[in-house]
């Protein structure tokens, strides 16, 4: 296939940094026209196509913004259709092809962080970067750090992404200035049962705070690695039976249990087969998987490598949004030094095995925290949901049977390994075994990531945050974020297991426990999560393309004066519905289930929210 | 095409036993039963967009409904095309469509559904005002907010920008049809895609470059696919405009391309003495109803030229 030459051309630096990654480019030939590496073979033009989130990442980071030149130039390289890339680029937040300033300050404004300052910072950054042509500021969605609101993260040509939380306004103007200032991460700021005294029975925290993350000897002498040695030594079938025992179900959001997609990865007859960890943690007020992989990164890569040796794969791929820089350099390092110990490689503990793991950067679309959108954003298409079946574990990513599990999912493997499905089995309730993390964020006196065994009530884990900031009892809590759905003071004693949230016919989702007080305005937030939905799908089916819209709409008309209150309920309940029935994936079959239960709960109703 | 005849599954539509060829989708298999679906974005001869979701229907084991056209029939199923739940999901589809969409050019079929589902695309408010030809769109995961009156529509000035065809997005329903005839299902020329998200999502070249800029050879394929005239004819487009378009006083004359000798058929739109529109049959064995260049646009040859024209 030809690609179409766009009319200007790449600058020097553009070039350098596609070159810098992909290599410099063939030698042109002798009509001087460019060269062609190979030609044809469906292999390479997959082996090319993949490259192009990873070349888009390199313009927009180097220059600030991707040129016509600069896409044009990528396209070359590696023989994508120009429309094509285009529309790949123009799909993700996080990349511009419209000229901006180099440096970009993102203000998290979602349901969290509004409750904490968010709009007095914007006003400031806005106020102060008013006329300055080198740098700019946007609204974001939840960047993740909801137990240090309110956040923003840096984004600065030609030099590295960065988060600060809590943001103050002269830290944010000073980081867009110049470069200097690391992002502070301490783990009891994170996860508060990790500060001394330590709360007991910790197994996915067992070690964060404890182990220097960028050292393999500490996480081996932690423990690390021990699981991967046990898991070689008693071999697939082995593990497979362990996990099964364990009734280990995912933590993604689904609860799949995580034995039967192994299996059934173990034994696809295609190759090759792929495992991928989806750490595009996306939902708003959820932050565990970033503490995860911040503080025990070389848990998740050992995790992943058990998963590779068991089921016969021997590539992985760690999907983390852009979002998550210090997550990011931290995995980097420790992929890194497991490589150079062995532990990674040609040869897995001298297993004979290979295992490799790459890691993908997302660019701001939280519709690639859904699966099979994540195998095409890995590939290099837009970020768009594939019909299902075929599941991931028959045709997943490049069509290959794939294993893909959540960075929590894939945490509670080592220790399945370590000390048996069963004696795993035995915390937690009959239907959901283990412990769970939950994020607390939102109006507790210590929000952060608390890991509980399954069972324990909501009103106890909100106890455990320190209760409600200024005593008493929540307005309303939001369970599961965005997709979740707001619960009352009446469902406190909510058990926090998957069958006992099923039966109350709400989920525990990813687990993230967003608590209002009294003062927060709910029809606010409730509109905020409409927004979000509006802006995140990803536009390829009715439903939720043009739903999620009227779904905004709607919440506005009822909170002005234009509203006739029953006819927008009735639009709310309308549209929710065939969104729930009839969208392709699950962004839109849960995009109206927050607003539903606003209203089922009559929290739009108080005063000031609606005439 | 086979050479051998498939194997048949048996399943149910609406309690009625059907059986279809291992491999046939869900839609064949209501259609079969004789309750075919509403459809919008499929087209046989092209791989199904699942996009639209027009023609979901029940799946015993399924939470949510699935599109028809892009499942599989399997031994066993049980479908339930009819029902309260898989209405009210058509309804909602063709609603939100007729609330952000101009349809009036919209294929005779598509206006039928409107009607028989009976919308109301009003409800969501009165449409927003038309932007203007220069407004960018919406940056991904960006948008204004909602004024609290008027419902967001896709209104927009078509594009003018070549001598053959006409790009009005405010009247497209982002079928994909197009993408993929100008893509894999076709023609392989790549020239066009989605770009943006959400709502802002919309068909575009790189940059949203003017077509003759682009990869673009002016097959026309994609207008051939269109279902709701977002892609039109140069001359349908100057017709419709001045109040002259009138298919009553069409004829179409079928013959075959002149140009080259792989046989493509054509058929000739002519009105008042003049081509305003060249189709090829899309179950021809030959064009699938796709054409190059010379045999959908290259015509002006057989017009006669007014006086004083070159």
């Amino acid at each position: 296939m030809e690609v179409h030459r766009l009319p200007t051309p790449a600058s020097a630096e553009e070039r350098a940094a596609v070159d810098a990654l992909l290599g410099p480019p063939p030698a042109p030939d002798a009509e001087g026209g460019p060269g062609r590496s190979e030609t044809g073979r469906p292999q390479q033009a997959r082996e090319e196509r993949q490259l192009l989130l990873p070349a888009l990442h390199a313009v927009q980071d180097a220059i600030g913004w991707i040129s016509a030149g600069a896409l044009g130039y990528v396209c070359e390289r590696l023989r994508v259709p120009p429309a094509e890339a285009y529309g790949v680029a123009e799909s993700y937040a996080l990349l511009s092809t419209r000229e901006r300033p180099p440096r970009v300050a993102h203000l998290c404004d979602d349901i969290v962080c509004r409750n904490a300052g968010a709009d007095a910072l914007t006003a400031e950054v806005a106020r102060a970067l008013e006329g300055d042509e080198g740098a700019t500021w946007e609204p974001s969605p939840c960047l993740g750090v909801c137990e240090r609101a309110p956040t923003a993260l840096l984004q600065i040509a030609a030099g590295e992404d960065r988060v600060l939380a809590a943001a103050e306004a002269p830290a944010v103007l000073a980081g867009l200035r110049d470069e200097a200032g690391g992002e502070a991460s301490e783990a009891a700021a994170s996860a508060p049962q990790t500060a001394e005294p330590r709360a007991d029975g910790l197994r996915l925290l067992s070690r964060v705070g404890l182990v220097d993350p960028a050292s393999l000897e500490d996480y081996r002498a932690h423990g690390g690695y021990e699981a991967l040695r046990v898991a070689l030594e008693r071999g697939p079938r082995w593990v497979i039976d362990e996990l099964n025992a364990s009734r280990l179900l995912g933590r993604g959001g689904a609860a799949f249990p995580a034995g039967r997609k192994w299996a059934d990865v173990a034994s696809a007859e295609a190759r090759p087969r792929y495992i991928v960890c989806n750490a595009d943690e996306s939902e708003p007020g959820t932050f565990k998987d970033r503490v995860l992989m911040e503080h025990d990164p070389f848990a998740l890569i050992e995790a992943m490598t058990i998963a590779g040796v068991t089921t016969g794969a021997e590539h992985g791929y760690l999907y983390i949004r852009r979002e998550y820089p210090l997550a990011t350099a931290r995995l980097e390092g420790a992929i890194a030094r497991a490589e150079a110990a062995g532990m990674l490689g040609e040869d897995v503990l001298g297993s004979g095995l290979r295992f490799t793991v790459e890691i993908r950067r997302g660019a701001g679309a939280y519709i690639c925290g859904e699966e099979t959108a994540l195998f095409n954003s890995i590939e290099g298409y837009r970020g768009e949901p594939r019909n299902k079946p075929p599941y991931p574990t028959q045709a997943g990513l490049f069509g290959k049977p794939t294993l893909v599990n959540n960075v929590e999912t894939f945490v509670n493997v080592p220790s399945i390994v370590l000390e048996g499905g069963a004696a795993f089995a035995a915390t937690g309730t009959e239907g959901s075994t283990g412990t769970k993390l939950f994020c607390l964020a939102g109006s507790v006196a210590r929000p952060g990531v608390y890991e509980v065994p399954f069972g324990a009530t909501l009103r106890e884990l909100i106890a455990l945050a320190g209760g409600v900031d200024g005593g008493g009892e929540p307005q309303a809590v939001l369970l599961g974020g965005a997709a979740g759905s707001f619960v009352t003071v009446a469902q406190l004693d909510l058990p926090l297991t998957f069958e006992d949230a099923r039966g109350a016919d709400v989920s525990l989702g990813s687990g993230a426990v967003t608590v209002f007080g009294e003062s927060v305005d709910l029809a606010d937030a409730t509109r905020r999560i409409a927004a979000f939905f509006r802006d995140e799908s990803c536009g390829q089916c009715v439903p939720c393309r043009i739903g999620t819209v009227r779904q905004e709409e709607a919440l506005h008309r009822l909170a002005g004066a234009n509203g006739n209150a029953g006819e927008e309920i009735a639009i709310l309940g309308d549209v929710a519905r065939a969104m729930t029935d009839a969208s392709i994936c699950g962004l839109g079959q849960t995009a109206g289930i927050a607003v539903q239960s606003a209203i089922d709960l009559g929290l739009l109703e108080r005063e000031g929210s609606t005439p | 095409m086979t050479s051998e005849p498939r194997p048949l599954v048996e399943l149910t539509v609406d309690g009625t036993p059907v059986w279809v060829p291992e491999g046939a989708s869900l839609l064949e298999a209501c259609r079969a039963a004789g309750v075919g679906p509403p459809t919008l974005c499929y087209l046989d001869g092209l791989t199904p967009a699942n996009a639209c979701r027009a023609c979901v229907v029940e799946l015993d084991g399924s939470r949510p409904l699935v599109a028809s056209c892009s499942r599989q029939a399997e031994d066993g199923m049980v479908v339930t095309a009819t029902s309260e739940r898989v209405e009210h999901s058509r309804r909602l589809v063709l609603e939100l469509l007729a609330s952000a969409v101009d349809l009036s050019t919209a294929e005779p079929q598509l206006r039928r559904w409107l009607e028989e589902y009976g919308v109301a695309p009003e409800r969501y408010g009165p449409p927003a005002p038309a932007v203007d030809g220069t407004a960018e769109r919406p940056r991904p995961g960006h948008h204004a907010q909602p004024d609290g009156e008027h419902a967001a529509t896709q209104a927009q000035p078509a594009k003018l920008d070549n001598d053959l065809y006409v790009r009005d997005f405010s009247k497209c329903i982002l079928c994909y049809r197009c993408v993929e005839a100008c893509g894999v299902d076709a023609q392989h020329t790549f020239a066009i895609a989605v770009a943006g998200r959400g709502f802002d999502a919309t068909i575009a070249t790189e940059y949203d470059a003017p077509l003759p800029d682009s990869a673009c050879v002016f097959c026309g394929n994609c207008i051939a696919v269109c279902p709701t005239g977002a892609l039109m004819f140069k001359s349908e487009h100057e017709l419709r405009a001045a109040g002259e378009w009138d298919e009553e006083r069409q004829t179409i004359t079928t013959t075959v391309c002149p140009y080259c000798g792989v046989g493509c058929n054509l058929e000739l739109h002519v009105q008042d003495n003049e081509i305003v529109k060249v189709t090829s049959p899309s179950d021809h064995s030959v064009t699938g109803g796709h054409l190059c260049i010379k045999g959908r646009f290259g015509f002006q040859h057989v017009q006669a030229l007014e006086d004083g024209e070159e």
